[in-house]
């Protein structure tokens, strides 16, 4: 394995700044002065010659939810197992909660919740059988485990099976019990590595729904990794990562202003003959011609649509307009759609570390 | 939130409790042994097999080859057999029992412990205690045979033989760890069998007497910790020794020592 971190840590400080009211609702406006909840500077991570995180930095705000959002082998679950611990940085360093992640381990493992991307349930074992056992691991104090476990089976709605070993449970089901499970110590910083990869669609839903009462209910910092880009819109603000760097970091809407203005889809009779016809007529440059469709972006497609229409000499099939999502803010930082990039940048990153026996689960 | 609070003071407050759970955590270490015993509880085919395999041992090898067994100590074959048998189930136990932490890294729950706030002993040692505890319940059981095959017991020997019985499953826990430790995927899983738990159990003096052999046997047999636990059970079910009890107990504590502090080497090395 890669050495320690050799980054500039020796100064690390305990931090002694009181910590936030215990019960306070959370003051993400008074945040100026708090630390933040994640401070992560030039963080690298190499596996041989493959640097698969590569100085990586940013800062997570207490309160706020963050989100990397990147295709699979892009780096994500190598930086959230460095901020978790897991992992040791070849060099730069991760402070949460003002803990070093590799000086302060047991301090950042006990204020931090993960829900892994693989189940982490012991399938032998009841839904409480599990939270308990975390409980004891966390150290919960003995006299408050049996309501607060109960309390959050309410919560992911998993108290009337409360009694049933996991193994019968349903993907959803495991995915909201390890939800549970992650809150029961009442981290500060709740870490998601693709919280809902394998989950249909409907699930993925419930899945946030009860993320976004815990978020409300537990005050938590929330640091999640996916690439789903609808996944990705439950972020207060995303890092796009590719290839180990961020490549862009902001607001969903923000992101999405980058593409500009708004895209039109259109099929038509003749799509060859509209394709030339709306670059000479309506000056638009850049028309994709893909599948039997048209694609372009204009200032404002509402007022564009009538004018497009009345110009064209062909018979238009269907139009659609459409506000740019995160899928074409990848597309215009990278060049390349992220489902196009997952097979092949998984594979490669994954096949290249296995041969180096580096891999470990 | 006053809970994230004392868990920071537990840790960077200092004091006793902190440096207590620095080596050792109890509560830890009761997780993972009570997880253990669940999780057998859950698998009865684990127990059957483990019956089965020693009735099939004690009573085909045990009366077949009885009649060509030249009486040691007054004791035949069957008799002598029964300590043997007892530690056959607990180094198949034992080992099965550490094995399961490949299983446990492969679907994920050993994840959930590295990630917790405990020192990487406490899982080792829940573990080595774990997988003693089960393992020493499967040598009960084949205790339990005892009359069947002619050895008499006594409230004083069976206490002796269960602690000599958890504390030779704790030596073997702890060597399963260590290969569980450093194999990270299945594919040597069926070679631990043929290359330890096989070798370890045949020349460990268990179905054969360990007097008058040759050298290099001897050898074998005097650096197999397994032979110590052997001789410790029988030496108390049936008083039978060719050394001192003190000399196996000796032995298997400090094989159980060694073995956990380069089982925790190994997994604190992986990160």
């Amino acid at each position: 394995m890669s050495g320690l971190g050799e980054a500039a840590n020796g100064s690390t400080m305990r931090s002694v700044t009181p910590r936030r009211s215990p019960a306070g609702p959370a003051v993400v406006a008074g945040g100026a002065e708090r630390d933040p909840a994640i401070r992560v500077e030039g963080l690298s991570k190499r596996f041989g010659e493959i640097t698969a995180v590569d100085g990586v930095s940013f800062d997570v705000r207490p309160g706020e939810v963050f989100g990397f959002l990147g295709p699979n082998g892009a780096g994500k679950t190598t930086t959230i197992k460095m901020l978790c611990t897991l992992l040791k940085p070849s060099s730069g360093r991760a402070l949460i909660d003002g803990h070093d992640v590799v000086t302060e381990a047991a301090a950042v493992r006990a204020g931090i919740g993960i829900v892994f991307q693989d189940n982490t349930l012991d399938e032998y074992l009841t839904a409480e059988q599990n939270l308990l056992y975390h409980a004891m691991i966390y150290h919960v104090p003995r006299r408050e485990r049996k309501e607060r476990i109960l309390r959050l089976l309410e919560l992911v709605e998993l108290a009337d099976r409360r009694s049933d070993v996991v193994r019968t449970f349903s993907g959803g089901m495991k995915r909201r019990l390890e939800i549970a499970r992650a809150l029961l110590h009442l981290p500060r910083v709740l870490f998601l590595d693709e919280p809902t990869v394998g989950l249909d669609p409907q699930t993925r839903h419930y899945v946030w729904e009860y993320l976004n009462q815990v978020r409300l209910q537990h005050n938590v910092t929330i640091f999640l990794t996916t690439h789903y880009m609808d996944e990705a819109e439950n972020a207060d603000r995303i890092a796009i990562i590719d290839y180990g760097r961020i490549i862009a970091l902001d607001t969903p809407p923000a992101l999405k202003r980058m593409v500009g203005g708004d895209l039109i889809t259109l099929s038509t009779a003749d799509d060859d003959r509209a394709r030339v016809e709306i670059a000479e007529r309506l000056g638009v440059s850049g028309i994709l011609q893909r599948d039997g469709h048209l694609t372009f972006e204009v200032e404002s497609g509402e007022s564009f649509v009538p004018r497009l229409v009345t110009a064209l000499s062909v018979p238009v099939r269907t139009v659609s307009v459409r506000r740019p999502g995160l899928d074409d803010v990848f597309l215009r930082l990278t060049g390349k759609a992220i489902r196009d990039e997952e097979a092949g940048s998984t594979e490669r990153l994954k096949s290249r570390m296995r041969e180096r026996g580096r891999i470990r689960r | 939130m006053s809970v994230s609070v004392r868990g920071r003071t537990a840790f960077s407050g200092g004091g006793l409790l902190r440096s207590l759970r620095g080596l050792v955590d109890p509560e830890a270490v009761w997780m993972i042994w009570q997880r253990d015993l669940v999780r057998f509880r859950r698998q009865p085919t684990r127990l059957y097999g483990s019956i089965v395999r020693s009735v099939v041992w004690l009573f085909a090898l045990g009366l077949g080859l009885r009649q060509s067994f030249v009486p040691v100590a007054g004791l035949n074959y069957t008799q002598f057999i029964f300590p043997g048998v007892i530690a056959m189930a607990l180094i198949f136990a034992s080992l099965q029992s550490a094995i399961s932490v490949i299983w446990d890294r492969e679907f994920g729950f050993l994840k959930e412990v590295m990630v917790a706030p405990i020192p990487r002993s406490s899982l080792l040692l829940g573990k080595a205690l774990g997988g003693a505890t089960t393992s020493t319940l499967q040598g009960v059981i084949v205790l339990a045979f005892a009359p069947l095959a002619g050895v008499p017991l006594s409230v004083g020997s069976v206490v002796a033989a269960m602690a000599l019985m958890f504390l030779t499953a704790v030596a073997m826990t702890s060597l399963g760890l260590v290969i569980a430790v450093r194999m990270t995927d299945f594919e040597g899983f069926g070679s631990i069998q043929n290359m330890v738990v096989m070798p370890m159990f045949l020349l460990s003096g268990a179905m054969f007497p360990t007097q008058g052999l040759p050298a290099w046997l001897t050898a074998l047999l005097v650096a197999n910790p397994l032979s110590y636990g052997v001789h410790a059970v029988r030496g108390v079910l049936l008083d039978y020794y060719t050394h001192s009890l003190g000399l196996d107990v000796g032995v298997l504590c400090l094989f159980s020592a060694v073995t956990l502090s380069v089982a925790l080497w190994l997994l604190e090395r992986e990160g």
